[in-house]
């Protein structure tokens, strides 16, 4: 009897040793569903750590911005790693607020990852995101619709044709909508839409001196083409439409044409998920011939905060989520097609992956296409193709998203839109001591 | 009869929770008023500094902010009209002896207890949306289109979720009130023949009167503070369509980190919740002194 009691008692002793010894890191990361997938795959990393536990906290994109910079702005230290964009990387590691991702392991192999999005993350040649998925944005379009409609999608469309290909796919009676585009606010919702595709209009944010650029023509011409077209081909209610709602109304088969991330390419084209799988083809964003395309860059990459006191396991869990091994391990559980895109040039030298993914070469074509330090046709202050790199602009972006949606739901009018959005823009950079 | 000396002790006594309570208030109050006079943005903090009352003009001259006060009147004067109107008329029909009176009521009541985030986030996508929405299919049904409910009609439909979830509470203390009126004074009326509409005026109402006082107050404290409904279905557009005062306040800590003029937003907060509560308890809080 003692004998047991000892032994029990040892036991529990070790037990609680192991727990005080456990470290438990926590992830801020966003609702997508690559990110999804990757919680349920976090088995292979606690069996090959069993010291680190992990703790999650997902929320959707505009949430998760704002208790990301929130907890970071005022030292909350609420999160051990944050899942932040190429927007929020250059700032906050300009700021001190990031550690230099510099212990990532041997075989981590920093060279691979794509150069325009390494480029993005890195300050001073210093990494200090570790991306986990990268993008542009594309054309998502429905073969069997287009066919129907007697048109051939080009591989670089301009938006004229856009346009004509979504006046004869929409089809009302039977819920299908020639185009589908974001239109809720925010700005890295509508606005990273509006702001690529105004890239292609020859539109701006600011002129070389900060000034603000609504009140010139070529911004009139990208929202009147983008409201006349949501009106005429896009859904009901496509003002509260994001992300999320336009892939789901893509996958049930109520779109002709999708333009947005290229990383919705996988979800659209799984049998499991999408009604419209076989039936999908890819193109470049569209252009108006000016010599900038419509699409963005983008990469949701894995940051930690200077303020942890638990960097070596939150680099490790980085290190782990963002390598080789984490694409090996989904493309051996979920198929090639599944394995986060747009990060490492290996997955596109693989054939398995270009064979898995048509979506790939298009992928790629498109993430090279856009060039953050040069986004528009007239020259800029600002880098970033769908965004200004600016602390300012998360809340003037929203701002003029809120606009932008009114114009949308027929709340205000295009010019209406647009001169108040000259006003907010004239009154933030102001405020914020870029112009007098 | 309390002596000098048992009355100072009870006033020594309860002193530290009376002091404690106040702190509670004080303090957050004390620093909204303080951060109101900074510029201070956690994400460019190079600019931080007393600026006095130039949040307070940069928040007021904001084309949001006339639009925001409104917005949070129309909300609290049309949630107020329906949900008092409607919960008349469903504590009157409640206090019929129907046939499971129990079950109706338990019914009547249940919007209550879902918390506002769940219940905004199943009118959005179940019932409000134009594609999916039970509305919409009931439209279509009859061949009508669908009504964009957040995009063409965002005020009405924050307005409609809000006075659903608030009327079971209305409901609930004037059917408790109408419990109340004796069975004898309202025979002695019928027999005295007065018809259903005269006793309903000269009888049921003013016996209510003190419970609906007590709803249009509690409800108008909670309605200008109305904010989850506002993110989860409309974020407060499109434009400022749907934007109250507070959404305005978050918008402005949460969004785009000006946490001075947030501060600022919040003071001009209170101050406008002091006036309208101010108006309201003399409008219908002398019926409390009877």
């Amino acid at each position: 009897m003692k004998l047991r009691t000892l032994t029990l008692g040892m036991l529990s002793a070790s037990a609680l040793a192991l727990a005080a010894h456990a470290e438990s890191i926590t992830i801020a990361t966003v609702n997508n569903g690559d990110m999804v997938r990757m919680q349920k795959l976090t088995d292979d990393f606690t069996k090959a750590n069993p010291d680190i536990q992990l703790n999650w906290v997902t929320l959707e994109e505009n949430v998760l911005r704002e208790r990301v910079t929130t907890d970071i702005a005022t030292k909350g230290g609420q999160y051990d790693v944050m899942t932040i964009g190429t927007y929020e990387v250059p700032i906050w590691a300009k700021q001190s607020w990031l550690l230099p991702l510099d212990k990532l392991g041997d075989e981590y192999d920093v060279k691979d990852i794509i150069p325009a999005i390494a480029g993005g993350l890195s300050v001073d040649g210093k990494l200090y995101a570790a991306p986990f998925y990268g993008e542009s944005s594309f054309v998502m379009y429905r073969k069997d619709l287009m066919e129907k409609a007697g048109l051939k999608m080009p591989d670089a469309p301009t938006w004229d044709f856009i346009k004509q290909a979504a006046d004869k796919m929409t089809d009302r009676a039977n819920g299908v909508n020639g185009v589908c585009l974001r239109g809720k606010a925010g700005w890295g919702e509508n606005m990273a839409f509006l702001t690529a595709m105004s890239n292609s209009f020859g539109a701006r944010w600011f002129d070389e001196n900060w000034k603000p650029q609504f009140d010139q023509p070529e911004w009139k011409n990208t929202l009147q083409f983008y409201v006349d077209l949501m009106k005429a081909d896009g859904p009901e209610g496509a003002s509260s439409n994001g992300f999320n709602e336009n892939l789901a109304l893509f996958q049930q088969g109520k779109c002709g044409m999708w333009i947005d991330a290229t990383v919705a390419a996988s979800f659209v084209s799984d049998p499991k998920a999408s009604q419209v799988a076989d039936k999908v083809g890819y193109a470049l964003a569209p252009d108006t011939g000016l010599g900038k395309r419509g699409n963005w860059l983008w990469a949701w990459s894995l940051a930690i905060p200077a303020g942890t006191k638990k960097a070596d396991a939150a680099e490790k869990f980085v290190s782990w989520a963002t390598s080789k091994h984490y694409a090996d391990l989904v493309a051996s559980k979920e198929g090639w097609a599944n394995v986060p895109p747009g990060t490492r040039s290996s997955l596109y030298a693989n054939p398995e992956y270009q064979k898995a993914a048509p979506f790939a070469k298009m992928t790629l074509d498109s993430i090279n296409a856009a060039d953050p330090t040069h986004p528009t046709v007239k020259p800029v202050p600002y880098v970033g193709v769908q965004f200004v790199a600016i602390p300012e602009f998360q809340g003037l972006g929203t701002t003029v998203g809120q606009l932008f949606s009114a114009a949308l739901a027929g709340q205000s009018s295009v010019d209406d839109a647009l001169k108040q959005a000259q006003d907010a823009a004239t009154a933030a950079m102001t405020e914020g001591g870029y112009i007098k | 009869m309390a002596t000098q000396q048992t009355r100072s002790l009870a006033r020594f006594m309860m002193a530290p929770s009376v002091i404690l309570l106040f702190i509670w208030m004080i303090v957050p109050l004390v620093f909204t008023i303080w951060f109101s006079f900074l510029q201070y943005n956690p994400l460019n903090p190079i600019r931080d500094g007393f600026v006095w009352f130039s949040n307070y003009k940069l928040f007021y001259s904001n084309p949001a902010f006339l639009q925001s006060i409104l917005n949070t009147l129309t909300i609290v004067v049309s949630v107020l009209v329906i949900t008092v109107i409607g919960g008349i008329l469903l504590a009157m029909l409640l206090d019929q002896p129907i046939w499971g009176q129990g079950f109706v009521r338990i019914l009547v009541i249940s919007p209550f207890f879902v918390m506002p985030p769940v219940a905004a986030l199943v009118w959005k996508n179940m019932i409000m949306h134009p594609q999916y929405g039970v509305f919409a299919d009931i439209a279509r049904f009859f061949g009508a289109n669908p009504i964009d409910w957040f995009g063409q009609h965002p005020l009405t439909a924050v307005i409609l979720i809000v006075a659903w979830q608030w009327l079971p509470f209305a409901t609930l203390i004037l059917l408790t009130s109408l419990q109340s009126l004796d069975a004898e004074q309202k025979e002695a009326a019928e027999m005295d023949g007065a018809g259903f509409i005269s006793r309903f005026i000269y009888l049921t109402l003013p016996h209510m009167s003190r419970a609906i006082t007590v709803v249009i107050l509690i409800q108008t404290i909670f309605l200008l503070s109305i904010y989850a409904e506002i993110l989860v279905t409309t974020n407060g557009g499109p434009g400022y369509a749907s934007t109250n005062l507070p959404f305005l306040v978050y918008q402005k800590a949460l969004l785009e980190f000006k946490i001075g003029q947030a501060s600022a937003g919040g003071v001009i907060a209170v101050i406008l919740a002091n006036i309208v509560a101010f108006f309201v308890m003399r409008a219908v809080g002398k019926n409390l002194d009877k």
